[in-house]
């Protein structure tokens, strides 16, 4: 018996915003978080802008409250406050009956503290504690937000680039739909570092102007950081506790473009097939999408692929679209969950958020983005899309309950 | 320029790890990309790198990387003729 | 679910990888600091101009898969699992060195694109041309585990399919040294076949590859079956490490009786070896035990050569001397228990049968 997927809470923390208050004030402001680099020391500060959250570690900590002592990356104190959220948001009492699981992300773990351990140890300098290195690999942020929240069920973390969230909440939703499950947390969370500053920047792919998703003049992605978790349930589960259900996980897909291992294909072949298994698994004709969130990084390759896959998908017509990262910077491994809150908060509110910055259609397809705040038309099913190095592809579908 | 066109050889092989290749098996009038050795973007990015570690010269637009990185040759006369000093 | 393994392919300190069975002789490695893997010829499996950019660990990874698909006759997967509790090492010390060294200046791009955890699987999606699901699970001791629930998750969905799921781990000079100065290893030099009887702290650091092709159709040359896994996290005593051995044969309907072997991942520490020790005196202590990180190290992902061990043996029905069995010798094996945890934290325990 397959059960349905429902998703009682969410919780965010970004550039926009410090929880889910704050960011609907600025996404219907159209306020961007992509500024100038401020806490990290740089010698692109003044050069590369980035989607910051603005508070050091020491005040992430405040808001985090852990109340357990222990070595916290940046990366860990923005996953415990944004699933804390999410968790206070679903009500969940994770000793009470059910099985809870923990499915998060990350690509760079606790690399803002492990670079600095780096610095000193391989230059010899001896300046190098090791309590900057315990939380180095993926799975320290995972577990840091089991052991504050008590989930203890099922642990685990997915790194696919910047497909890991949205996989995460890939997961979660099959193990629920399976039955091995009866509440996920699931989502993601990066900070921002000197490591894929300049990983980023080698590719030469980062724009020293705020990116211009789907823009014939678009020069490049914003990097920027947060955290994104949804609480996911059965849906017996969260009417027999009488939940607040925000949405429904519809349908999801991965594919691989297998193409090149950072360039997507001209096509967009993995992007194809992640959106028509979406769509399959949901049940859906792409009539029933009344809004794309895409991944549109703001990059020529990107922006060329996606949109080509989804003219290939949407033959008769593309629905609204856009790409909110030009409001919150490309959040890597949190991206997918950044972007799974605004499509909850979309369906709840009935909003489609504008493409910030655009300017010039691009020569190659024939839609445009959405570029205004839109309210007053209906949005009942919301198309996600997380697409990472290594061509791995991943598609989320959301819909009002 | 044989000299420049030898080293850029020995440089190309280096930093691109085309450890099973000598200079002799690349033809410096042959397409660098797609055809010929066959490289990629990546390895683009790592040429741009090398010309501006190696010879201090920076690549101006797209299409200046398209014509200087055709050839190990077309490679040797752009930093021929932008030598400072 | 019960779902067959139809192939493996193993690369490790011994010699695991030419072999389609248990190598005919082990390396005891003697003043050892680490266990480093046999590589293979990594010329046979990938073009030069594609591995020329890949480190050790992506070739590893792609070779083994490549064998793995060979041995299992599956010509395209319908999904790349892996797990991987630290990823692509070398390649982020590559970066982060640059970095420094350069003061963020002309770097170059490749050690970067490299470093991303997925880098293994999509190689190898690359390499096959692979289009479908593809996934990489990295949580330290559940790497491995979480991406072969995955598999089975993938296989309750759909029964026909071959999923291609691997767990490796690497080790580095300054990964070595890392967690050296963190109090996991041995202070002294190690003879690996000897590595459990050191009442000393901390382990011997290894490293391996591994890949499986599970499927939830039975075939006539599957190697054995994999009737339950499940995994725990930091049991509160030893009376929950017996419930969850209760659960995981109760799940498969077999009696601890009819568990012909424990494989246990007793690496040497015996603040933690107490784990398995105490497990097998209170509640297994009929039964034969056998040993495995003497022969691989201790690495986030082991237990993947576990399971690669304790299906050839299941397979071949041959215990080999070096394995270090307790107790009396099985005639039959007919069901094997895999019980290793990392560091006492993250537990995983497996039932494997003959079929």
């Amino acid at each position: 018996m397959q059960h349905k997927v429902v998703v009682t809470g969410i919780g965010i923390i970004s550039a926009i915003g410090f929880d889910t208050k704050g960011v609907m004030d600025s996404l219907q402001a159209q306020r961007s978080g992509i500024g100038r680099l401020s806490l990290i020391d740089s010698v692109y500060k003044d050069e590369i802008p980035v989607a910051e959250i603005k508070a050091t570690n020491d005040e992430l900590l405040q808001i985090a409250d852990p109340g357990i002592t222990g070595n916290y990356s940046r990366t860990s104190l923005l996953g415990i406050i944004a699933a804390r959220q999410a968790i206070a948001a679903a009500r969940i009492d994770v000793s009470a009956p059910g099985r809870t699981g923990l499915i998060s992300a990350t690509t760079v773990g606790g690399m803002d503290r492990s670079e600095i351990f780096y610095r000193g140890y391989l230059s010899g300098s001896g300046k190098a504690r090791l309590r900057d290195v315990v939380t180095h690999d993926c799975g320290d942020s995972t577990e840091k937000i089991a052991d504050c929240t008590g989930i203890r069920d099922y642990i685990t973390t997915i790194n696919t680039a910047c497909s890991s969230s949205a996989n995460a909440i890939m997961v979660g939703a099959r193990l629920i739909r399976e039955g091995k499950l009866d509440r996920v947390v699931a989502g993601g969370t990066d900070a921002l570092t000197l490591f894929t500053l300049n990983g980023f920047n080698s590719l030469m792919i980062l724009d020293r102007n705020p990116c211009r998703p789907f823009d014939e003049d678009r020069n490049g992605l914003n990097l920027g950081e947060g955290s994104g978790f949804l609480v996911l349930e059965s849906e017996e589960f969260a009417c027999r506790e009488n939940k607040n259900v925000l949405g429904v996980i519809k349908g999801y897909g991965n594919a691989c473009d297998a193409y090149h291992q950072t360039a997507s294909s001209p096509e967009g072949h993995g992007a194809c097939l992640s959106m028509l298994k979406a769509l399959e698994v949901a049940g859906l004709a792409p009539d029933a999408i009344s809004y794309i969130n895409a991944h549109g990084t703001g990059t020529k390759n990107n922006d060329l692929s996606e949109g080509v896959a989804l003219e290939t998908v949407f033959q008769a017509g593309i629905p609204h679209c856009s790409s909110t990262k030009s409001y919150t910077g490309h959040t890597l491994g949190a991206a997918g969950g950044i972007e799974a809150v605004l499509s909850i908060i979309a369906l709840q509110h009935q909003w489609i958020y504008p493409n910030l910055n655009f300017a010039r259609p691009m020569n190659e397809l024939g839609f445009v983005p959405v570029t205004a705040f839109v309210t007053g038309i209906p949005v009942n099913c919301i198309m996600s899309n997380s697409f990472g190095f290594g061509g791995n592809n991943s598609t989320l579908i959301f819909s009002r309950y | 320029m044989e000299q420049l066109i030898d080293k850029l050889k020995h440089e190309i092989i280096g930093v691109l790890n085309l450890s099973e290749m000598t200079p002799a098996d690349i033809d410096e009038n042959a397409p660098l990309f797609i055809e010929g050795l066959g490289l990629d973007s990546i390895d683009a990015l790592e040429l741009i790198v090398l010309l501006e570690k190696n010879y201090g010269l920076k690549l101006g637009t797209a299409e200046e990387g398209k014509r200087v990185l055709h050839s190990v040759r077309s490679m040797a006369e752009f930093i021929t003729s932008n030598k400072k000093g | 679910m019960e779902s067959y393994i139809k192939g493996t392919a193993m690369i490790s300190p011994q010699r695991t990888f030419e072999d389609k069975g248990f190598p005919e002789e082990v390396i005891n490695y003697t003043g050892s600091d680490y266990l480093g893997c046999i590589e293979p010829s990594y010329r046979d499996y990938i073009d030069p101009m594609v591995a020329r950019r890949m480190s050790r660990i992506v070739k590893m990874g792609v070779c083994a898969a490549i064998r793995c698909m060979k041995n299992s006759n599956v010509e395209m997967p319908d999904a790349v699992l892996a797990g991987t509790g630290l990823g692509c090492l070398e390649d982020t010390e590559k970066f982060l060195g640059s970095i420094f060294n350069n003061a963020e200046k002309l770097l170059n791009p490749t050690p970067f694109i490299q470093s991303t955890h997925n880098t293994v699987a999509a190689a190898i999606a690359l390499a096959i041309k692979c289009h479908n699901y593809n996934a990489t699970y990295t949580h330290r001791g559940f790497s491995f585990e979480s991406a072969i629930q995955d598999a089975l998750l993938q296989l309750a969905e759909k029964p026909e399919a071959n999923i291609l799921t691997g767990g490796f781990d690497e080790l580095t000079v300054n990964s070595y040294h890392i967690t050296k100065r963190l109090g996991m290893w041995k202070n002294h030099p190690v003879t690996s076949l000897r590595l459990k009887e050191y009442n000393t702290r901390g382990s011997l650091p290894g490293e391996g590859t591994a890949f499986f092709m599970l499927s939830g159709i039975h075939g006539s040359h599957d190697i054995a079956a994999l009737k339950a896994m499940r995994t725990f996290y930091k049991p509160r005593d030893h009376h929950e490490i017996e419930n969850h051995l209760d659960q995981l044969l109760g799940e498969a309907g077999v009696h601890l009786h009819d568990v012909s072997l424990m494989m246990l991942g007793v690496n040497g520490d015996p603040s933690t070896d107490s784990m398995y020790y105490r497990l097998m005196s209170d509640r297994c202590n009929r039964l034969p035990g056998a040993y495995f990180k003497h022969l691989c190290g201790e690495y986030d992902t082991a237990s993947s050569f576990a399971l690669w061990l304790s299906a050839i043996l299941l397979k071949n029905q041959v215990i080999p001397e070096s394995i270090g069995l307790t107790g009396n010798l099985p005639g039959v094996l007919d069901n094997i228990v895999i019980y290793n945890h990392l560091r006492g934290s993250y537990h995983a325990m497996y039932l494997l049968s003959r079929c």
